[in-house]
């Protein structure tokens, strides 16, 4: 009698063996590689990142966090669209990462999702760049860690601005005046990203403007503001811009691709737009959008924060003052390996040999000169808000005034719940 | 009847129960196998869908920014700021220009491939699996491939090549709202994913009709095309196009993906689903809000459904239509 055919193996003793496999199968996936490292104390920490575009970013993080001997630490690497949504999403839950990547908003802290980082970063508080500092500050508590700052300007292809004849725009006059100039049968003048968003906090400190003042009130509804939104719909509608390209603008694809003469971007694009066009590039702040304003560049970045809710909160604490405090060589070489960013840390972006020439010294001068840095009381509600804004009366021709009016109304509500 | 007798005559003996061996586990009791088929998917429904749904009812009452666990009553503030946010309100008529559109469509494109595909005396099984396949196509990814591939707004898109070709400028189809071109991607993106799915429901429904009436229309002198298509065809067809209409009806109110995708940062050609997630929940964390919202669309989407099945007769049995 064959193995097969004895009495046995009924149906029932079938599922009791699949389902013993089935089990014995889970127990040896807790037991083997899951892809973490070795941590020797047992500690397992879970970080979320933004899928950064520049190539080996990924890897770099990896393999800093591997370096580490004190916890076992894995990287959740998000999709950037995604980020966000999921980030915050996340926080809510058992699952939620003990550290994550973001900006300094308020809203972490009053909710009490941000741990106080006050007594790892004071050591070295006097090393930081001064406005990395304020903007993680609340009540004179830090709630976070700069890793890298971004200064965001325009790039623009010397050779196409000689052709034309045109000059550096220091006015958004002069910016529409070049991008019309600029327009070819094949080649936009100007990219400033399909939604343009990339350009609504710049568009406010040109216009002489903040978004909220000392008391955390409304402070970039006034007339520059209102006369630059109708000098952007004017540009929106002008033919000149560069409008549903594959990539978005934090992406130099565009820009090296010759879709367009001017791109507003991020200084971490420099590596790859001085190996698509050599040195046919320079870099300008955004331009002053009336007479009483001023040109601007937004120092964007990304900053380490740990999650005050999760179960190793001592142990995420531990694992950001080695990598983000103690480690500057992997803060060196995450800022300048890959993409260009400038190490909030002075002693690190002083040793910053690639940032010292060329472009990548004018986009460090302009972050210095131009720079403004992201306000913590700006919450993320607050920026969708006013990226309706753009939506609104930019690209939909809403009265400028009118969708001020609106974004007000968001605005004041977050503010009374955040501060009374 | 004669025919009622002979069933009866050729029914098996029923087979007796073993007295030494009685019927124990499945096949013992009609109420322990009830709930253990029924158990799991109830326990599953309980958990992930009803649980959710009282909570959600729940959070909208409360003030319940970035928690889910929220202590602060506010009793009808959400309804009242969601019910007075003109966004909200106006993805409403957002939901009934994209139905206006899209469920006519679909609804004749898929009754026009069942037609055709039913007609096919050749490679019938390819053809309805070729027309069926976009149904597994991911919406996030059909919405990539429509904005990035063929309706990206630079020369080398698809229908700015092919609008070149005729000297046509480049058209950012999704990026500028003045004309609204944006609503030809997300129609054409949802009717190739969905008319698929939808061609199987006619099929099925074409097969069932009778051919006797076709047999009996051409005896009384019917031709053949289009007047047996209106006499017989789509009366036939009735229940299966109440069904299809109420279904294509529901998804549109939950579109999402395509919105979201093709869409994103905009102010306009926001559908409710996400003007919910822009406005209240997502990157706002304002679940409360997200909540009451979600609650006004749940009665809405009631309402319209019951309306809709009340004027197509949706539900009544043969004898009553």
């Amino acid at each position: 009698m064959s193995a097969l055919s004895n009495s046995t193996w009924d149906r029932r003793n079938v599922l009791r063996a699949a389902m013993g496999l089935a089990a014995a199968g889970g127990l040896a996936a807790c037991g083997g590689n899951n892809g973490r490292g070795g941590g020797a104390s047992g500690v397992n920490l879970t970080q979320y990142f933004h899928a950064y575009g520049e190539q080996g970013t990924e890897q770099a993080i990896k393999r800093y966090a591997k370096a580490y001997d004190k916890a076992a630490v894995t990287t959740q690497w998000i999709t950037s669209a995604d980020f966000e949504s999921k980030l915050f999403a996340t926080l809510l839950t058992d699952k939620a990462p003990d550290l994550f990547e973001f900006h300094p908003q308020i809203q972490l802290v009053r909710s009490g999702q941000v741990a106080d980082l006050t007594d790892i970063v004071a050591p070295v508080k006097s090393d930081f760049n001064p406005a990395d500092i304020t903007s993680h500050t609340v009540d004179g508590k830090i709630y976070g860690v700069r890793m890298i700052d971004d200064p965001q300007f325009f790039f623009y292809r010397k050779s196409m601005l000689d052709k034309a004849g045109v000059g550096v725009p220091t006015t958004l006059d002069e910016l529409m005046e070049a991008a019309a100039k600029l327009t070819t049968g094949k080649v936009k003048g100007l990219y400033m990203g399909n939604d343009l968003h990339s350009v609504n906090d710049t568009l406010i400190w040109s216009a002489g403007a903040q978004h909220l003042d000392a008391k955390n009130e409304i402070a970039y509804h006034t007339d520059g503001v209102i006369e630059g939104l109708k000098k952007m719909r004017k540009l929106f509608t002008s033919g000149d811009l560069l409008l549903g390209a594959p990539t978005e603008s934090w992406d130099p694809s565009s820009f090296t691709q010759g879709l367009c003469a001017i791109q507003f971007c991020g200084m971490w694009a420099m590596p790859a737009i001085q190996e698509a066009l050599g040195d046919d590039w320079g870099v300008f702040p955004f331009p002053k959008t009336v007479d009483s304003g001023k040109q601007s560049v937004y120092n964007g970045g990304w900053s380490m924060f740990v999650n005050a809710k999760g179960k190793n909160v001592d142990a995420a604490k531990e694992y950001v003052k080695w990598l983000w405090i103690d480690q500057k060589q992997y803060q060196e070489d995450w800022a300048t390996s890959y993409g260009f960013h400038i190490p909030p840390r002075t002693s690190t972006a002083q040793k910053a040999t690639k940032l010292k020439t060329g472009n990548a010294a004018e986009g460090v001068r302009l972050f210095n000169e131009f720079g403004h840095f992201d306000n913590i009381g700006w919450t993320q509600a607050m920026r969708t808000a006013f990226e309706d804004v753009f939506a609104n009366s930019v690209r939909k021709n809403m009265d400028p005034e009118a969708a001020l009016d609106k974004c007000d109304t968001v605005v004041n509500r977050e503010l009374k719940k955040l501060f009374g | 009847m004669s025919a009622t007798k002979t069933h009866d005559l050729a029914r098996p003996a029923p087979a007796k129960a073993s007295p030494a061996r009685p019927r124990r586990g499945l096949r013992g009791s009609p109420t322990l196998n009830f709930w253990l088929f029924t158990g799991p998917f109830l326990i599953g429904l309980a958990i992930f869908i009803y649980a959710p749904i009282l909570w959600s009812i729940w959070l909208s009452f409360f003030d319940a920014r970035f928690t889910v666990t929220p202590d602060k009553f506010i009793g009808f503030d959400n309804y009242t700021y969601m019910l007075t946010n003109d966004d909200f309100v106006g993805s409403l008529g957002t939901f009934t220009v994209f139905a206006a559109f899209i469920v006519p469509t679909t609804w004749a494109f898929s009754l026009g491939l069942a037609l055709l595909v039913n007609r096919l005396r050749f490679m019938r099984a390819f053809f309805r699996s070729v027309f069926f396949l976009p149904t597994a196509c991911s919406y996030v990814a059909a919405s990539l491939i429509w904005k990035m591939s063929i309706f990206s707004g630079v020369r080398f898109g698809l229908m700015n090549t092919v609008l070149g070709w005729f000297g046509i400028e480049n058209i950012a189809w999704l990026a500028d709202p003045n004309p609204p071109w944006y609503w030809l991607v997300i129609v054409s993106a949802r009717l190739w994913l969905q008319s698929g799915f939808y061609m199987i429901l006619f099929l099925a429904a074409l097969q069932n009709i009778p051919g006797e009436l076709y047999e009996a229309a051409a005896i009384d002198g019917a031709k053949p095309g289009w007047q047996t298509f209106r006499h017989i065809t789509l009366p036939q067809l009735r229940a299966t196009s109440t069904a299809v209409v109420l279904l294509l009806l529901i998804a549109a109110y939950q579109a999402f993906d395509e919105f979201f995708n093709l869409l994103s940062k905009t102010t306009w050609g926001r559908p409710p689903l996400v003007e919910l997630y822009y406005k209240a929940l997502g990157e706002s964390q304002d679940y409360g809000a997200g909540s009451a919202g979600a609650v006004i669309l749940t009665v809405l989407i009631c309402v319209v459904t019951l309306f809709q099945g009340k004027i197509m007769g949706f539900g009544r049995g043969d004898e009553s239509k």
